[in-house]
């Protein structure tokens, strides 16, 4: 090969484009920008919808214009309520960060053609691993943080690697492995949680013990001694994972492997990169990634396990990750907004007796209209413009 | 002997003279791992040895019981299993292989059971029974997914049109019954039948989004599921905890077969159910006619194998998948009411992730009604041992019963007991030209 055909375009040099129009071209406006806010934009409209046609007793009274105010001040709250104060911002932060997490490992997967639906599982690995360093070891921060951490990133790359594993043996499809290994890790969790090595002494329902202090991840906002304000450095874990992930696909050998395994199975195999080893590597990574997310869970926001931690941020993440089509700075942005959603939300049922749910519909409905380029064009009456990489996964054969 | 014969091609002379096909090396691997596998269960069955002793009453119908020593049983069955792994190990069983496998799963069951109730009672038929019950919404689930995926649409979404049908039905057929006219039991069918138009509704959109949209049939699926949780969660939460009229509809009781039920045994497990059970056994039946005996099954497998070669034969590929994907979605609202008919009420994610567990049921059921009834039961019989056994404190946490199906679902996706394959086309958009 020579250097003309890997650059791709030998001939003519490149036109001079003003400097704002050649950023957008760079960042592809149309798709990273363009679509997402298109997308985000008309979940709102359908969850207005969903919102009004609910109203039971005031659709009953034909009151049109009391609706209409309470979806305005329900779409009013969820901003203010996340970002109107540092103690709203500190709780879109504390729910961002595991999403940032979940979303990188299901992404990870993602572009190595894998859909991972384990995250829960891996966070549930990851979590109970670095409880289990946080109440055993009493060393200085400096030391347990890190190794709790570590511990973490090692149970969720396993619990992950094992399902690569299997498919790169087997063949078994990830999608059900996942399904499966989520279940198990959430009755293992349950279990553990149960035993004597892990039950805080004296209670009875399935709650581990704490984390000592000193293993605890520091404040975010560590000048104000509000208790109030959640955010730790988690916050800052995650965007370091970011910055893992777009070092491992744009900079890193292993990375361009599994980009191009995950494009094209075939190509990847004739070029001599070995299949087995790549998925296996694929989910030990991605599984790490969501394992440090139920790290910063369980040292971070809550100091100690419970049979839900995990919740629903594994399946929340993949939305993250289709929001953010899979990169790394996008996952950031996607998970900012699923955090403001939430934290938004909860100030939004105070005020408006909205339940929180509708978060879960107006996610859904982003995801949707993300997944469906086509869709969201058709009814923006847009033009089709670039490439549209919807995601396309393998069937149950390959 | 596969152990120590180097997998060459010379190999074959002796490999061959039970079974008198040459195997291939796959076969062979295979042949050890399930020898291998036969060791570790014996190992497992050790277990029953120690803690309890004594023996179990299992009791039947009308008075009727029967007991096992759990001590000797443990014994007798470790002993044959490690029999079964010799003779696994050194000639195989040939086409018995299955039969080996299921009787010697048979036999592992019984003497866990043995071991969990020794020296106490266990009503052995009211677990057979509500082993029945708990598969039922599974095996409608199975079917619609079988329905998708032979038609080449992967369905993901099995979970979400659970869901939406038990919502639906809790919801219409409460609103129904104060209909003029109308009463509870008909009001509640009226449910039935919005939960099977609203699921084939949800049904339809999967396929839009994947056939016209070419959206990527997980996601879709995906995002049916996450829409279907949120909106009945929300709906939940915001009209029925408010009006708790909306959300009760009488619980269906079991219909008593005349005759059938008076069978012994049998009839206490499967003829004293609901309309629902019933209902699941005659699907499973039309739907096996329908798939291997008509014009309708023929083009659907073909669609899901090959639409290409369909289209050639003049077979609307996408029409086909439209109406199948549609019909699906039907048959899992109808049995996303179950839930409705059994409990009688509606509660935030009811189905609890039945729709995914029902997927596996697909798969280990190897894309055919009977064998996901199979599957289902088996399926339903865990959860309902899981069930039994917690009245009984064993000891045993019940966190390890109710992780055996997904264990094992791993372990028949794995291929580690004969391998799974999906309809080829199955996932991949069509166009045609």
């Amino acid at each position: 090969m020579t250097a003309a055909t890997v650059d791709g375009s030998p001939a003519a040099a490149p036109e001079q484009k003003p400097k704002l129009v050649a950023f957008f071209d760079r960042i592809d406006a149309y798709n990273n920008l363009l679509l997402p806010v298109l997308a985000i934009v008309s979940a709102l409209i359908v969850g207005a919808f969903i919102i009004g046609l609910t109203d039971i007793d005031r659709l009953k009274e034909g009151d049109i214009g009391g609706i209409l105010t309470t979806i305005k001040d329900a779409y009013v709250a969820l901003p203010t309520g996340a970002l109107g104060s540092l103690r709203g911002i500190s709780e879109t932060i504390v729910s961002a960060t595991p999403l940032i997490l979940a979303g990188l490992c299901f992404a990870v997967a993602a572009r190595s053609g894998l859909f991972n639906i384990g995250a829960t599982g891996q966070m549930f690995a990851g979590g109970m691993a670095s409880v289990w360093v946080g109440f055993t070891m009493d060393g200085p921060g400096i030391v347990q943080v890190p190794l709790a951490l570590l511990a973490g990133i090692v149970a969720g790359g396993l619990w992950g690697g094992i399902v690569g594993l299997l498919k790169a043996r087997t063949g078994a499809h990830e999608v059900i492995t996942t399904i499966m290994t989520n279940y198990i890790a959430g009755l293992l969790t349950l279990w553990l949680l149960k035993t004597e090595a892990f039950q805080q002494p004296g209670k009875d329902n399935p709650v581990s013990k704490t984390v000592s202090d000193k293993g605890r991840l520091p404040e975010l906002f560590f000048w104000s001694d509000d208790p109030s304000l959640r955010a730790h450095w988690g916050f800052l874990v995650a965007l370091a994972g970011a910055v893992f992930m777009w070092w491992l696909f744009e900079r890193s050998k292993i990375g361009f492997e599994l980009r191009t395994f995950g494009s094209n199975a075939d190509a990847a195999r004739y070029a001599g990169m070995k299949p087995a080893t790549l998925t296996t590597l694929a989910m030990f990574i991605a599984g790490g990634l969501a394992g440090l997310g139920g790290a910063t869970q369980i040292i971070g926001t809550q100091g100690y396990a419970t049979e839900s931690f995990a919740g629903s941020i594994g399946f929340d993440a993949i939305a993250v990750a289709l929001l953010g089509r899979n990169k790394p700075v996008g996952i950031v942005f996607a998970a900012f907004l699923f955090g403001i959603l939430e934290a938004g939300g909860r100030k939004m049922q105070l005020e408006t007796d909205i339940p929180l749910d509708v978060v879960l519909v107006l996610r859904a409905l982003i995801v949707l209209f993300i997944a469906a380029p086509a869709l969201t064009r058709l009814i923006w009456r847009l033009k089709s413009e670039g490439s549209t990489s919807v995601l396309q996964f393998r069937g149950w054969g390959a | 002997m596969s152990t120590t014969t180097p997998a060459g091609t010379t190999a074959t002379t002796d490999a061959t003279t039970v079974v008198g096909t040459p195997l291939t090396f796959e076969e062979k691997r295979h042949a050890r791992n399930l020898g291998i596998a036969y060791i570790v269960l014996a190992g497992i069955t050790m277990i029953f040895l120690t803690g309890h002793s004594g023996t179990a009453t299992f009791n039947l119908d009308a008075g009727r019981s029967f007991g096992l020593p759990a001590q000797p049983l443990a014994w007798f069955v470790a002993a044959s299993l490690a029999v079964v792994a010799g003779i696994q190990l050194w000639r195989g069983f040939g086409k018995w292989t299955n039969v080996v496998l299921a009787m010697a799963s048979l036999l592992i069951f019984m003497s866990f059971l043995a071991w969990a109730a020794a020296g106490r009672e266990f009503s052995f038929i009211g677990m057979l029974a509500s082993a029945v019950t708990f598969s039922t919404p599974l095996i409608f689930g199975a079917c619609a997914g079988i329905m998708c995926e032979r038609s080449g649409v992967v369905n993901i979404a099995i979970e979400g049109l659970l869901l939406n049908g038990a919502f639906t039905s809790a919801f219409v057929g409460s609103l129904a019954s104060g209909w003029p006219g109308m009463g509870p039991k008909s009001g509640f069918w009226v449910g039935v039948l919005a939960a099977m138009i609203t699921s084939a509704l949800f049904a339809w959109l999967l396929a839009w989004l994947a056939i016209r949209f070419k959206v990527d049939q997980v996601i879709v699926g995906f995002f049916i599921n996450f829409f279907v949780l949120g909106l009945t969660s929300f709906l939940s939460s915001r009209v029925l905890t408010e009006n708790p009229d909306y959300n009760d509809t009488p619980t269906l009781g079991a219909w008593k077969i005349p005759l059938l039920e008076r069978i012994p045994v049998l009839g206490q497990i499967l003829f004293r159910q609901t309309v629902f059970v019933y209902g699941a056994y005659v699907l499973v039946v039309v739907f096996t006619w329908f798939l291997f005996r008509t014009k309708w099954g023929l083009r659907t497998r073909a669609v899901g194998e090959h639409p290409r070669a369909a289209d050639t034969l003049g077979v609307n590929v996408l029409r086909l998948r439209y109406r199948n994907v549609i019909m699906a979605g039907a048959i899992a609202g109808f049995g996303g009411a179950w839930w409705t008919a059994t409990l009688g009420r509606f509660n935030e994610n009811i189905t609890n992730g039945r729709g995914f567990i029902a997927l596996a049921v697909v798969i280990v059921g190897r894309w055919h009604p009977v064998g996901a009834l199979s599957a289902a039961l088996l399926f339903g019989l865990f959860d309902s041992v899981a069930d039994k056994l917690s009245l009984l404190n064993t000891g045993l946490p019940s966190e390890f019963i109710k992780m055996t199906p997904y264990l094992m679902t791993i372990v028949v996706v794995a291929g580690f007991v004969g391998r799974s394959r999906g309809p080829k086309a199955a996932g991949q958009p069509y166009e045609s030209q």
